[in-house]
């Protein structure tokens, strides 16, 4: 199984946010977007499962063009997992969930939808919250939930927008912790945009650096997470410690006249 | 171990919730039947609920003996006002569930854009020059009201159209048009008589007093038609509603479609009450409200759950017009205020706040 973007080009009237991107992902594995605001992650990360449509270029699931599927193919190919945010019209955590079902079912919900409901909360730990309504939760809880209803997709592909940006320390590696080992465990591939470089560094099996919507580096994290690297996309002197293959950044300070 | 044990109380809450859920619709239905029947005895006229049950079997059941005098006040009078107060306060309301859930703000309503102030407008040429597209008469009225209201809506979705069908963009839209409806029948009434003045804001309070078995059966076929294909997109309302356009976008679902089709069902529905009854804009907004407080924001439950509400509010709100200040009635369309806005603020005040944020 693998995940192709070629040559995906994405804009807005005038001003093209993503020029010409090209990647590969395969079964098991993480990757990582990474690069300043503006850059394109997000952006790219919905053209991927058309919430966005493309310009230019295609997107290949397992040999299978995503723009050719019909809508409820791709939900079930892909799952996405958005930021995290208050819900005007919150359901409970199971029915938040539930809604993961919406590609398999047309109204009624059978025991086999319940029973992939019951063991994606289950394996993100939130059976004590099951039924207590999305918007009482704290943020990590949340960000938990909106996973659980990616995986009740039961997708090949997971995209997660910043998965960590509103967590705390602890929430942050739990939640990286769980993909990771989802995608092991299922031989899923996710793709993650993050903000964070040393959890990108981390969790993942190679990273993408973004910047002005093209693609300025690609590799694994020993590769391209380098001082260098770091002043030129994102405009700050930093210093990279590590030779694990996992480096970690110490951003210092941003660069006189660097990119704004 | 634990898991497990985690697992199966999981389920067996589950089903419980679902359980009550369906208990609140029984026992709501249970109490609309009720108001129904007491709503049908009471008037000028006082019958019991028993001669009220006889007259209203007897037609089905010809065994039954009724009073031929109860039957004529209870067939033609009573009845017609009572069913057109539930499908009225059904319909709106689910009007307005719909409406909130696919514009994924609580703030809004058909009215808001614009179909009522187009209604009025329509009733008011109608009334005042005697001029209109199809009709005369009392049906001029109707079918003016209509047809301004179904063409405000159109001309919403033809202007956000061009911008993206948003939830912004066609609230934005419907209020510049309800604003620009208003300014046309408030300019009417400025040059209007005395006599076509009073007719125009008489229509304006919302009343069931024309309530007939004709405009029974329109309205009910109307919202029989839509009700199926609301119900069918309950799940895209809860993907769109709770989650926004990207989320239900990535579970496969075509959002603009289901909010064009579902809101212009809505603005159907709506308008067609709304020309038979004048405006009765407080059930539309606030009885969706209601039923999410005491149901949940499940729409598989909600768009049914917010009939029902809405159906017990109106009736009850006419019978207590009818019945408190008599021979004088007052229309229900101000009633339902009175009567909704205490339990409205009521439900406020007491329930969990997390609804709110």
């Amino acid at each position: 199984m693998i995940l192709e973007v070629k040559g995906v080009q994405f804009g807005y009237k005038s001003r093209l946010v993503l020029k010409d991107i090209s990647l590969n992902v395969s079964g098991g594995e993480v990757l990582s977007l990474v690069g300043p605001n503006g850059s394109g992650k997000t952006t790219l990360l919905k053209c991927m499962n058309r919430i966005l449509k493309t310009q230019k270029g295609t997107v290949f699931v397992a040999g299978r063009d995503v723009g050719k599927m019909k809508t409820k193919e791709m939900a079930r190919a892909m799952g996405y997992v958005p930021q995290s945010a208050n819900s005007s019209f919150p359901l409970t955590v199971f029915d938040t969930v539930l809604l993961g079902r919406t590609p398999h079912v047309t109204f009624k919900v059978n025991e086999r939808d319940k029973e992939v409901v019951f063991s994606a909360l289950t394996m993100m730990g939130l059976e004590a919250m099951a039924f207590r309504t999305f918007n009482e939760l704290s943020g990590g809880e949340r960000q938990k939930v909106l996973i659980a209803r990616a995986l009740a997709q039961e997708p090949e592909v997971l995209l997660l927008d910043e998965p960590t940006s509103n967590l705390d320390l602890r929430h942050q590696l739990e939640v990286l912790g769980t993909i990771a080992s989802l995608v092991k465990g299922k031989g899923l591939l996710a793709v993650i945009a993050i903000h964070d470089l040393n959890l990108a560094s981390r969790y993942s099996d190679s990273i993408v650096m973004l910047k002005d919507g093209v693609i300025y580096a690609t590799g694994k994290a020993g590769e391209i997470l380098n001082a260098a690297n770091i002043r030129e996309v994102y405009g700050v002197d930093a210093t990279v410690n590590g030779d694990s293959g996992r480096p970690y950044v110490i951003p210092l300070a941003p660069v006189a006249n660097g990119p704004q | 171990m634990v898991q497990e044990a985690n697992a199966v109380e999981m389920r067996a809450t589950y089903s419980r919730l679902i359980a009550t859920r369906v208990t609140i619709i029984v026992a709501s239905t249970v109490i609309l039947v009720a108001v129904i029947l007491v709503a049908t005895s009471l008037g000028a006229a006082g019958l019991s609920l028993k001669s009220v049950f006889n007259a209203i079997l007897a037609k089905f059941l010809p065994v039954i003996e009724s009073d031929s005098l109860d039957q004529t006040v209870i067939w033609h009078l009573r009845l017609p006002r009572v069913i057109m107060g539930v499908i009225a306060g059904a319909g709106l309301a689910v009007a307005g569930t719909v409406m909130q859930g696919v514009l994924r703000n609580p703030l809004v309503s058909p009215f808001t854009i614009g179909v009522s102030s187009a209604a009025a407008f329509g009733a008011s040429i109608a009334i005042m020059f005697g001029v209109g597209i199809v009709g005369s008469g009392t049906y001029l009225i109707i079918a003016n009201a209509f047809i301004f209201a179904v063409a405000c809506a159109l001309l919403v979705y033809g202007i956000s159209w061009l911008r993206g069908v948003t939830p912004e963009t066609m609230i934005l839209a419907g209020i510049a048009l309800m604003y620009l409806f208003s300014a046309l029948t408030a300019t009417l009434q400025f040059f209007a008589s005395e006599l076509q003045l009073q007719s125009v804001v008489h229509w304006t309070f919302g009343s069931l007093t024309r309530a007939n078995w004709e405009s029974i059966l329109i309205t009910f076929t109307i919202l029989a038609v839509s009700f199926p294909f609301l119900m069918r997109y309950a799940w895209a309302m809860n993907a769109i509603a709770s989650g926004g356009d990207d989320v239900a976008k990535s579970l496969g679902i075509n959002t603009s479609l289901v909010r064009i089709v579902s809101s212009l069902l809505a603005v159907l529905i709506t308008a067609a009450i709304i020309s038979f009854t004048g405006v009765i804009g407080f059930v539309c907004l606030v009885g969706p409200h209601i039923a999410r407080m005491i149901i949940g924001a499940d729409h598989r439950f909600l768009i049914v759950y917010s009939g029902i509400v809405g159906a017990i509010l109106l009736v009850t709100a006419d019978t207590i017009g009818k019945t408190a200040f008599s021979p004088v009635i007052i229309p229900v369309g101000i009633v339902i205020s009175y009567l909704g806005v205490p339990l409205f603020i009521n439900l406020i005040l007491t329930r969990r706040k997390e609804y709110f944020q």
